[in-house]
């Protein structure tokens, strides 16, 4: 591109004022904004005492649950949606015939790699029996890589300790049933 | 005579000594935590607050940090990478290290302390390491000079590009700073008649006039090239973590990091000191402290917490300055240094050369009343004056752009010549 190029707008700077040249204005305008920072109210939190607020848990994306239904047996109908819709390519389903009648299938084996979700909330939009959600959990730590790949039963687990404070999906929530 | 012991001034000396090192690199240990401090606070995050008390979970606000920090690089390794100068990439630490601290021998850091009575010890016993020093002033100047001789050291035996560059400009710098910084400190000499500091401060505590009010100019001259001697933003320059990746201690880590560190530190409580001791009172407070060179051992401490005090203010408003302006470009260093601070130095030495000079005459002729209201009128009348001729002056642009003169071979891609206008606006710059 060009110099004389008439995209390009040239800016000009602005003449410096009296305040400015004077630089006392200045000089105590940068004082008291330093100033007032130095007392105003922290935006960080002492993290693991004292929990940041994340707004409203019900659509924060954290760690993933797999949902019970009211028979406390898995909600997932492995119908692989939310593998299908996975960017990441985290989401492992082990498919099988259900022992229930009111299904045809279930998921015998269910793993999220949570090392290489992005957290993008796909699955759950794409979960046509709201079976999978994203809690408001997050801070996600473990020791090793195999740790961090979550199975059916951590899964349902995760259900278990977040049901209570996080209800699932329901019609008058947004959910599809 | 015994031959064995040391002298009981001797002894005093090394006690001195003892305590003002050990305070010191206390004392700078603990400033890099206020200086983490408050740069949290500013970016409004809470800062270093777990380390308390070592294996417990006492927590201390973060007291313990120091000791933390200290162990880790110490710990770390001592690394000295191949293509650097070893001998003087040793020495550049160690300089600086020993020029910053032996500064300090001429500092007072408090009044006296009561008679103790020993024999052979002078009385009153004067919070100072070398009390007979009478060139006070010049020794803490000179040496500050040899510091600067670390840091160029290091920046050389680097054998670096960003330590090379951090260290020609810091030599630029400081030789550009060293001279309002004699300026404003020359006033003060010729006011109190003494480069001994802690005359620099008896004078005030008599007068109860601190020196910052009587020389405002001199003060604003001094005050602005110690934050460039001590090189803190606005003026980091040589450092410049930004551009430079921390210019002359680039290629340094471990301790002898730690030393560079402490001795940049050093350098700002010693800015902190000399302001304090010239320009603002020293231990003297109105009404508090009193002012004569008897005291009891209440009034020395009181007068040694004063002085403590108003130097952690000074750091403060260091610190605090240090989130509140970005860093000036060079050539703005540079004409800051040459145009603004010297002639504004000179004015306030002429101003306080003219009022020594006349002062008896004037207090035979007007009373002392009038006379002293007019040692103390004219620096202020000055120093606003001053101030606004120096903004007045400043050209009105900070645009330091290339100017474009077409060459021969440019009119085939019509660049627009920006010559005319820049001449206009620089008419001293065209050739005749």
């Amino acid at each position: 591109m060009k110099p004389n190029d008439p995209g390009i707008t040239w800016l000009e700077e602005k003449p410096l004022g009296l305040a400015e040249r004077l630089y006392l204005p200045l000089f105590v305008q940068g004082l008291t904004t330093t100033s007032r920072h130095l007392v105003s109210k922290k935006n960080t939190v002492n993290f693991p005492e004292e929990r940041p607020a994340i707004g409203n848990p019900l659509i924060y994306r954290g760690v993933h649950r797999l949902n019970r239904d009211e028979e406390g047996r898995v909600k997932c109908v492995a119908c692989f949606l939310c593998a299908t819709a996975c960017p990441a390519h985290c989401i492992d389903i082990v498919a099988t015939e259900s022992p229930w009648e009111d299904r045809e299938k279930y998921p015998e084996s269910f793993q999220i790699d949570e090392l290489r979700c992005i957290f993008c909330g796909m699955c759950e939009e794409a979960c046509p029996v709201d079976a999978i959600e994203l809690t408001s959990l997050l801070d996600l730590t473990g020791k090793s890589r195999e740790e961090m790949i979550f199975d059916k039963e951590k899964l349902l687990s995760v259900y278990d300790m977040t049901k209570d404070a996080e209800p699932m999906k329901s019609a008058e929530l947004g959910g599809t049933l | 005579m015994n031959g064995l012991l040391p002298s009981p001034e001797t002894l005093a000396a090394l006690v001195k000594i003892g305590l003002l090192v050990g305070g010191l690199m206390t004392a700078a240990a603990y400033l890099v935590l206020v200086e983490r401090w408050i740069a949290a606070w500013v970016q409004d995050r809470r800062g270093p607050n777990r380390v308390g008390v070592p294996l417990t979970k006492i927590r201390l606000f973060g007291l313990g940090q120091p000791l933390a920090d200290g162990l880790k690089i110490i710990l770390k390794e001592d690394f000295t990478p191949s293509h650097v100068d070893k001998v003087l990439y040793n020495a550049a630490p160690l300089v600086l290290l020993a020029a910053s601290l032996a500064i300090f021998a001429a500092i007072p850091f408090g009044s006296v302390l009561p008679p103790l009575g020993i024999e052979g010890l002078p009385d009153p016993v004067p919070f100072l390491v070398a009390p007979g020093l009478d060139v006070g002033v010049l020794w803490v100047f000179a040496l500050s000079s040899i510091a600067v001789y670390g840091v160029l050291l290091g920046g050389w035996a680097s054998n670096n590009k960003y330590g090379f560059l951090g260290g020609l400009r810091s030599s630029a710098q400081l030789v550009a700073y060293e001279i309002p910084l004699g300026l404003g400190l020359l006033g003060v000499v010729l006011a109190a008649g003494s480069l001994k500091l802690d005359v620099i401060m008896n004078h005030q505590a008599e007068t109860g006039l601190w020196f910052a009010f009587a020389q405002p100019l001199g003060f604003v001259v001094f005050l602005i090239a110690s934050f460039a001697e001590a090189a803190r933003l606005p003026f980091d320059l040589p450092e410049a973590e930004q551009e430079l990746v921390g210019g002359y201690h680039t290629e340094y880590a471990g301790i002898k990091l730690l030393l560079f560190l402490v001795s940049e530190f050093l350098h700002m409580v010693t800015a902190a000191f000399l302001i304090v001791i010239m320009f603002l009172g020293g231990w003297h407070l109105w009404g508090v402290t009193g002012s004569s060179q008897e005291v009891t051992w209440l009034g020395a401490g009181l007068r040694f917490g004063i002085l403590s005090a108003k130097i952690f203010a000074v750091i403060l408003f260091f610190m605090v300055v240090r989130w509140s302006w970005p860093r000036f470009r060079f050539d703005q260093l540079m004409n800051l240094a040459w145009k603004v601070m010297l002639p504004l130095g000179l004015l306030n030495l002429v101003v306080v050369a003219t009022i020594e000079e006349f002062r008896p005459r004037l207090e035979a002729t007007l009373g002392p009343g009038l006379t002293s209201g007019i040692a103390i009128g004219l620096p202020w009348l000055i120093f606003f004056g001053g101030w606004a001729a120096a903004g007045l002056l400043t050209p009105s642009g900070t645009d330091n752009r290339p100017i474009r003169r077409p060459g021969p071979f440019d009119s085939e891609h019509d660049i627009e010549s920006t010559a005319d206008a820049a001449d206009q606006q620089h008419p001293e710059l065209v050739e005749a």
